[in-house]
């Protein structure tokens, strides 16, 4: 749309109203939403939206972690008692899985500000495979629970008589927290791959990828709350 | 866009912190030190939370706008917390100090 250096001198002596036209287009690049003033000023109304909806969610997970807090100081031992039923090792696994799908995540958010488009999309699909990565060994542990009669309800058994109830509040609470979390994954999941077909069909630069950084936030928070999860639901009285 | 672009080996290296403290936080649980177990284990998670949010999620970065909302927000999450405690340790159901 750029008119010729010689073409724009003449329209500015007919018309003063081109001349504005062509500088709006100058002003404003494409990506650049026009009640916003500068790039910055657009990217810093996308972070701090972006910023409050996962603090309403740190609110959100921290009712849960408030729960689990109250309901361990009320019954320690039985508690304690759980986490031998806790696979440790699949725990581990998935704390590790996570942690590389940070990366992936973060190089992706990387390879958008140099603009390499082929780069986010494969920085994206090593997260979207790590993520599922996660909630197949998710399913195994779940799996374990139900052959093991560890689900809170009718079927409940545990071994050790005197915390059958107590020991359901906590298999109750680790059931809502890593569902709640793996829901989050699941969701993250089609967010990574609406940013796939978005990065295939060319829609990001090196100017505008506000999207990726975004569902980069959300994928970094999901990694922290399986942070603070894995050592409170695996690692209590692991000691004993 | 406004961020200065942080080299991948920052990346990198956050990444192997991150995978040494889960290790780290593996390794203490096995050990035996009774209350500080606990502490240990929300020690290294508050480390590794604090390396994701300010490396990965840019906050090292980011504008003292978006930084006082980080706050403002773990402010209000820690005044969830201190009034439920301050409710239920106070009831007498349970010895204050046996609670990890």
């Amino acid at each position: 749309m750029a008119l010729r250096p010689a073409q724009r001198k003449r329209t500015d002596k007919e018309d003063p109203l081109a001349e504005s036209e062509v500088t709006l287009e100058a002003l404003h690049p494409r990506e650049l939403r026009h009640h916003f003033d500068t790039p910055e000023q657009q990217l810093e109304s996308s972070l701090l939206g972006m910023w409050i909806f996962l603090l309403t969610e740190v609110m959100f997970f921290g009712g849960m972690f408030g729960g689990y807090t109250v309901y361990r100081n009320l019954y320690p031992d039985a508690f304690a008692s759980t986490s031998q039923y806790m696979n440790v090792t699949l725990g581990g696994i998935n704390t590790a899985v996570l942690i590389c799908s940070s990366l992936t995540m973060a190089m992706a958010v990387h390879s958008a500000q140099l603009g390499k488009n082929r780069a986010i999309i494969l920085f994206l699909l090593l997260t979207l495979f790590l993520g599922c990565v996660f909630l197949g060994i998710k399913y195994v542990e779940y799996h374990e629970k139900w052959v093991d009669h560890h689900i809170p309800g009718p079927h409940f058994q545990y071994a050790d008589a005197r915390y059958f109830h107590q020991a359901q509040i906590l298999f109750f609470l680790y059931f809502a927290m890593t569902g709640l979390h793996a829901l989050h994954m699941i969701v993250g999941a089609g967010l990574i791959i609406a940013l796939i077909i978005m990065a295939a069909r060319h829609r990001f630069s090196a100017e505008w990828y506000t999207p990726v950084e975004m569902i980069g936030l959300y994928w970094h928070f999901v990694d922290i709350i399986w942070i603070f999860l894995f050592p409170l639901l695996y690692l209590i009285g692991h000691t004993k | 866009m406004t961020h200065t672009i942080v080299p991948a080996k920052v990346y990198v290296g956050v990444w192997a912190v991150l995978i040494a403290l889960t290790f780290t936080t593996v390794a203490v649980s096995k050990l035996e030190l009774g209350e500080y177990n606990f502490i240990a284990a929300m020690t290294i998670a508050v480390a590794k939370a604090t390396l994701v949010v300010m490396f990965f999620m840019h906050l090292k970065q980011s504008s003292s706008m978006v930084r006082l909302f980080v706050v403002a927000g773990l402010f209000w999450l820690a005044i969830m917390f201190v009034f439920v405690l301050s409710d239920y340790l106070s009831r007498g159901w349970q010895p204050i100090g046996q609670w990890w």
